[in-house]
């Protein structure tokens, strides 16, 4: 005896594209933006460019392209421009990865409990709505002018986004998937590991990729205020050395640093989640 | 047919009118009363239902809404005890004096929620292998059941989709063979087709009395649909609603397996007239 599959004409919506016979229009569609992309840099550039010729504009104002473009190759042989770098980037990785514990961990804390939200969050708001920048100044006092105090200023800006994104994420869990669970009489850890983690995963990530910015500017924004070391410093030194072609390339690798680290935080979702809408493409 | 047969099945498989001498698959429900108390507001849900269902007999439980039969089905899967009242299955208590179901006795209990509610991350396969995890079943020995059980219901291609590539009526199939997955001897079913368009629900209605014919495992289904209750049931139980009381059972005595034909049957439309002149529609 065998069920019959009549119920539906085609029962298996297909996922990957069609094989052969693929229109051009198609292919525009999946490169479009490998197209679109370098072509509007080009034209950035170029007005860019524009701009400082035509108005006569003073390199100290806004140097020209392919100024910075210079001095920016000239950064990148140097070896005190590394030594910053890293210094930078370990502390927006290690920064970013205690929010991210720190955020998830207090969001199924308080995703699971109505009592503790109501006591914690009060405290948690203040945090967020106290100009944090401001609490800079605290954080040399208390920690120096090392790498800590700009850990903590990335952790502080950046765990708010992962918090609440778990808090939505445990309270999705429908109570029909919560009594699944108890119908076949799980243990706490098979709950916890066959339902909360993969139903929360996705809003989580969701928290980390907005996180991941925040990092870089916490990174930045504390290194601007104190101490000497890191790419945000650097800005400020070659601002006051009045290297501005320098500054913005300084810029410039701070942009592409950023890109990049959002770029691999926003492709976990596609391994980590494929089920998920958000990871479909269309 | 590939499933193993359960030793027990054979005993169980003459739900004659004598009570079977094994009393596995039996449901005894004595005097239960549901009382929900939110906020200091008291709703009686349910007002001393009695009842017995024999080891592997079709019980549907319908009423209008509001009568209960949801609230009913809720604490014979032991997902929340009744204010007053015992349940006993397979001859022991549901719920222990402080109102907790038991383990051992949940165990042989199969659920299916009204919409599939399966989980979207896992695999067709992973999704009817789910309650064999918790039963620490090895990893292969899971993946043969699926097979069997995906073979039994048509879904042997899909055992590796996602469930969001299957229609409807494919998902509620994926639930089904889920419930039967670790072989209870207690089917509950709430409203399992009730999402599904007309011709989908008609055969899965059909799918659903051959399989029961194959296992004969005691079901208990609620649904709101005469036809549907009266295709499948052996005895039917109407629920009249504010509060949820028993207001009488029909016995179905049709013979099996069913045609879907029987529908345009006259004793059978007139079976149908009788229930909604009960159910005062």
């Amino acid at each position: 005896m065998t069920m019959t599959n009549r119920d539906d004409a085609s029962p298996v919506r297909s996922m990957a594209p069609a094989e052969g016979g693929r229109s051009l229009r198609e292919l525009l569609d999946t490169y479009l933006t490998w197209i679109t992309t370098p072509l509007l840099l080009l034209a950035f550039i170029a007005l860019w460019k524009l701009y400082v010729v035509v108005l006569d504009i003073s390199p100290f104002m806004l140097p020209p392209p392919e100024a910075v473009a210079l001095a920016l190759v000239e950064l990148l042989q140097e070896p005190f421009f590394w030594n910053f770098f890293r210094i930078t980037v370990t502390e927006i990785l290690v920064g970013f990865g205690l929010a991210v514990v720190v955020g998830a961990g207090l969001g199924i804390l308080l995703g699971r409990s109505k009592l503790f939200e109501r006591i914690a969050s009060p405290f948690i708001v203040a945090s967020q709505v106290t100009p944090k920048v401001a609490l800079m100044p605290l954080f040399l006092l208390w920690m120096g002018f090392g790498m800590q105090s700009k850990i903590a200023m990335v952790v502080l800006l950046s765990f708010f986004p992962v918090m609440k994104a778990t808090i939505l994420g445990v309270r999705s869990i429908g109570s029909e998937q919560r009594d699944l669970f108890t119908v076949i009489r799980a243990p706490v850890w098979k709950r916890l590991l066959s339902l909360d983690v993969p139903a929360v995963l996705p809003y989580l990530l969701t928290g980390i990729e907005t996180a991941s910015v925040l990092a870089v500017t916490g990174a930045i924004v504390g290194e601007y205020l104190g101490g000497n070391e890191g790419l945000g410093a650097m800005v400020v030194m070659t601002l006051n050395a009045m290297r501005v072609d320098q500054m913005f390339a300084t810029i410039v690798a701070l942009a592409i640093f950023g890109f990049l680290f959002y770029a691999v935080i926003a492709s976990i979702r596609k391994i980590a989640v494929p089920w998920h809408d958000s990871a479909q493409n269309d | 047919m590939s499933i193993a047969a359960d030793p027990t099945a054979a005993d169980r498989s003459a739900p004659s009118g004598q009570p079977a001498p094994a009393r596995e698959g039996a449901i005894e429900i004595d005097g239960i009363t549901k009382v929900y108390d939110t906020k200091g507001q008291r709703t009686l849900a349910v007002e001393d239902v009695s009842l017995e269902i024999e080891p592997g007999e079709f019980v549907v439980l319908i009423g209008r809404s509001g009568c209960g039969k949801s609230t009913l089905l809720r604490t014979l899967a032991g997902l929340q005890a009744p204010t007053d009242g015992a349940i006993r299955i397979s001859g022991q208590s549901l719920y222990s004096p402080e109102g907790k179901a038991v383990p051992e006795v949940i165990g042989d209990l199969g659920f299916v929620f009204q919409d599939a509610n399966l989980l979207p991350w896992r695999s067709v396969w992973k999704n009817i292998a789910l309650p064999l995890e918790v039963q620490r079943m090895s990893r292969p020995d899971r993946r043969r059941r699926a097979e069997e059980l995906g073979e039994l219901s048509g879904l042997s291609e899909f055992l590796d989709h996602l469930p969001r590539q299957l229609s409807g009526g494919m998902r509620q199939r994926v639930a089904i063979m889920r419930a039967l997955a670790p072989e209870p001897s207690i089917l509950l079913m709430d409203e399992p087709f009730s999402a599904l368009d007309a011709i989908t629900r008609d055969e899965l209605n059909m799918a659903l009395q051959l399989i029961w014919l194959e296992f004969r495992k005691t079901v208990v289904l609620v649904t709101h649909s005469i036809t549907e209750a009266a295709f499948l049931a052996d005895k039917i139980v109407l629920l009249s609603p504010h509060p949820g009381r028993l207001q009488k059972v029909i016995k179905v005595d049709f013979p099996r397996p069913r045609p879907l034909e029987l529908t345009k049957d006259d004793a059978f439309q007139s079976l149908v007239a009788e229930l909604r002149t009960e159910l005062g529609e």
